[in-house]
């Protein structure tokens, strides 16, 4: 049963995996001026335009052209930059980690404060507590994401300089430390290219993660002190999203009729509370909590410029500025495709908690 | 009639949704407060000209004694009195940091209503469309409304504004462009919900047009669930258009636009966190409002809860 309908959200999925690939096709080809130059660079020479346009089928028809595309990305081919001067599926990899540590950051952040918050407001329903955290809930789905990260950086790195709150604010490490490869502190070579070296690149640069296999406890920290202050202010909105769902699930299930037999056959309000109403009412905050996944991956862009974390969205950004349309065609593609996968993975899941779904 | 006359002069007369709403939203704090800071950024945009100390763009070299990116001056507060008053400092051109906080609040709410607006407008017909008429063209354009859903929407709205190039205008069609399927799906919601009713039959065996039954018995429908839709679209326009603007993509210097000024001065956050702190605050509570109105107008016009208060 779960897996006819995992199997009709995938086929479901395939029309909109198709649109993405077509508007970003249709972006870059939108973009005003020569797709040569818009790609290669101003001061790209005619005869390299002319091998360049050769080469990627820029002279054929545009339904052409988009099956050449296609064909292209289902061989993770992505072309190369300019300004990098590296393919671009190999920046993917030194970067997309980056913003995946982050965004994971954030929202474990935002789950770990914002549903215990929505439970307590929800269970002290009308006290002082509540209304602080409905406040503070409003407050934070208010805040620019850039300004928040400015302030906490100017808090914790500047007034809380010379006390044990300081946190550094900006980059992924601090200067002097490197995060050495767990492959290569294993002793593995890993060839240029190729699947699986490319995944182990991909997993290295994931730097907790690179941290806990190679037991470096001192990488572990200075990783995890950096990521403090840019999860904080990419976790706000989402906590306060997971926060306000929370309470209202929670006061609606709290109100329902086991919840008082429970409560009637003498089991304290904690166990009734944690055990029986808790449950059914995280199944909508699961949903809020993948679909903030999805716009953690949006805010990132902001939240990386401002910690200067080299991430897909800092890079996006650069790249935007520098008009580097390779990379920005590239990038959203993939971010696109994860936001899919993710929402994906949102309604699975959803199923399967809630057996209902399935049969709708 | 004149049962219907007798009836209103004992107070039986019959009150009309806005007349319900209205008195639920002024029952709800949070609406109240919402509205409240709505109303005095109205005023402000209105009257910025008189409220402003200076002129916004107005470079302050050689006018008065004061330094680039100074802290912000306030006699009440024991700043000395022969220094020129400027309650929110000076900003990295010497301009009158306040009175430009004062004229960004016209562009915040331009920026919010005219965002929404292109979005409600384009958002009405593609749902009514889809939702009256169903069949393929429904499909046609909610599978392209589930392909704008698919990118983050800050996301696209960069791309977007990539392609059409940087500046105010093309960034809130880029941002206008992304909201749109939120509207198509609940305009097209409300027409499918009432379409098979039997008053839309009845208007229809009376020899309706099919604009006219789009119009005027289906279309109604869909306008509390857009008005509650649009308050908390506003919100989120003004904090996207203000984030393109901080990247660099949207309003730009010296247009004294919140996020832009934020934008520029964000490696000052340091030396002068003053220029970063006010503009984000100003940008803060205007979509705080426009969120607590939208929740506030949210409950108010649920039916559901019409026997809760009402």
């Amino acid at each position: 049963m779960i897996w006819q309908y995992i199997l009709r959200r995938l086929l479901a999925a395939l029309p909109v995996l198709f649109g993405i690939l077509l508007v970003t096709f249709a972006l870059a080809r939108l973009i005003p001026g020569d797709p040569c130059r818009a790609i290669l660079g101003e001061k790209a020479t005619q005869e390299v335009c002319d091998r360049f346009i050769e080469q990627h089928g820029l002279n054929r028809p545009i339904p052409v052209q988009f099956g050449i595309y296609l064909q292209e990305i289902a061989r993770g081919d992505f072309g190369s930059s300019i300004r990098y001067g590296l393919p671009i599926t190999r920046l993917l990899i030194e970067r997309l980690p980056t913003t995946i540590e982050l965004s994971l950051a954030a929202l474990f952040v935002s789950i770990l404060i914002g549903i215990p918050l929505g439970v307590l407001s929800a269970v002290k329903h009308n006290s002082w507590i509540d209304v602080l955290t409905m406040l503070w809930a409003n407050i934070g789905v208010s805040m620019p994401v850039f300004w928040l990260g400015l302030i906490l950086a100017y808090v914790f790195s500047l007034l809380l300089k010379d006390t044990p709150f300081w946190l550094p604010p900006s980059g992924r490490l601090s200067a002097g430390m490197i995060s050495t490869p767990f492959y290569e502190v294993w002793g593995w070579s890993l060839p240029e290219s190729g699947v699986l070296p490319g995944l182990a690149r991909f997993l290295s640069n994931l730097y907790i993660l690179n941290a806990l296999l190679t037991r470096n406890w001192a990488l572990l920290k200075d990783a995890i002190q950096h990521l403090i202050l840019p999860a904080m202010a990419l976790g706000t909105i989402p906590m306060a999203l997971i926060a306000r769902m929370t309470r209202s699930s929670m006061l609606e299930v709290l109100g329902q009729d086991y919840v008082r037999t429970a409560r009637a056959k003498g089991l304290p309000y904690r166990v009734v509370v944690l055990k029986h109403a808790f449950r059914n009412a995280l199944l909508p905050v699961s949903t809020v909590i993948g679909l903030s996944l999805g716009s953690l991956l949006g805010g990132a862009v902001l939240t990386e410029t401002i910690f200067g974390f080299s991430g897909v969205g800092r890079t996006l950004y650069d790249a935007i500025t520098a008009r580097d349309y390779g990379i920005v065609q590239a990038f959203t593609v993939v971010i696109a495709i994860f936001f899919v996968i993710i929402n994906l993975l949102v309604d699975i899941s959803y199923a399967y908690l809630d057996p209902r779904i399935r049969l709708d | 009639m004149t049962t219907v006359s007798n009836l209103d002069a004992e107070g039986l007369r019959s009150v009309s949704l806005w007349h319900i709403t209205w008195r639920r939203l002024f029952r709800r704090r949070s609406a109240i407060v919402g509205m409240v800071i709505l109303g005095i950024l109205t005023f402000i945009a209105l009257t910025a000209p008189w409220l402003a100390p200076y002129d916004p763009y107005q470079v302050l070299i050689g006018v008065e004694p004061v330094q680039r990116r100074e802290a912000p001056c306030i006699h009440l507060l024991g700043c000395p009195k022969e220094k020129p008053q400027h309650i929110m400092g000076i900003d990295g051109n010497v301009r009158d940091q306040f009175s430009r906080i004062l004229y960004g609040a016209r562009l915040s709410l331009m920026i919010g209503f005219a965002t929404v607006t292109f979005a409600i407008v384009i958002g009405t017909v593609l749902g009514a469309i889809a939702g009256y008429f169903g069949g393929w063209l429904d499909n046609a354009i909610m599978r392209v409304m589930d392909v704008l859903l698919a990118f983050p929407a800050l996301l696209l709205a960069i791309a977007i504004v990539t392609v059409l190039g940087p500046g105010l205008i093309n960034a809130l069609i880029a941002i206008g462009i992304v909201s749109i399927p939120a509207y198509a799906r609940v305009v097209r919601a409300s027409v499918l919900s009432v379409r098979e009713m039997d008053y839309v039959a009845a208007s229809r065996a009376l020899g309706g047009s099919s604009f006219h039954i789009l119009f005027r018995r289906i279309l109604p429908n869909a306008l509390t669930p857009l008005i509650v839709q649009g308050t908390l679209g506003i919100a989120s326009a003004i904090l996207d258009a203000a984030a393109l603007s901080f990247l660099g993509l949207g309003a730009q210097p010296p247009t004294p636009e919140w996020g832009s000024m934020l934008g520029a001065e964000r490696n000052q956050i340091f030396s002068a966190p003053h220029l970063v702190f006010f503009p984000g605050l100003a940008i803060m509570l205007t979509v705080l409002a426009f969120n607590l109105l939208g929740d506030g107008l949210r409950d108010a016009l649920d039916p559901r809860l019409a026997h809760v208060s009402g």
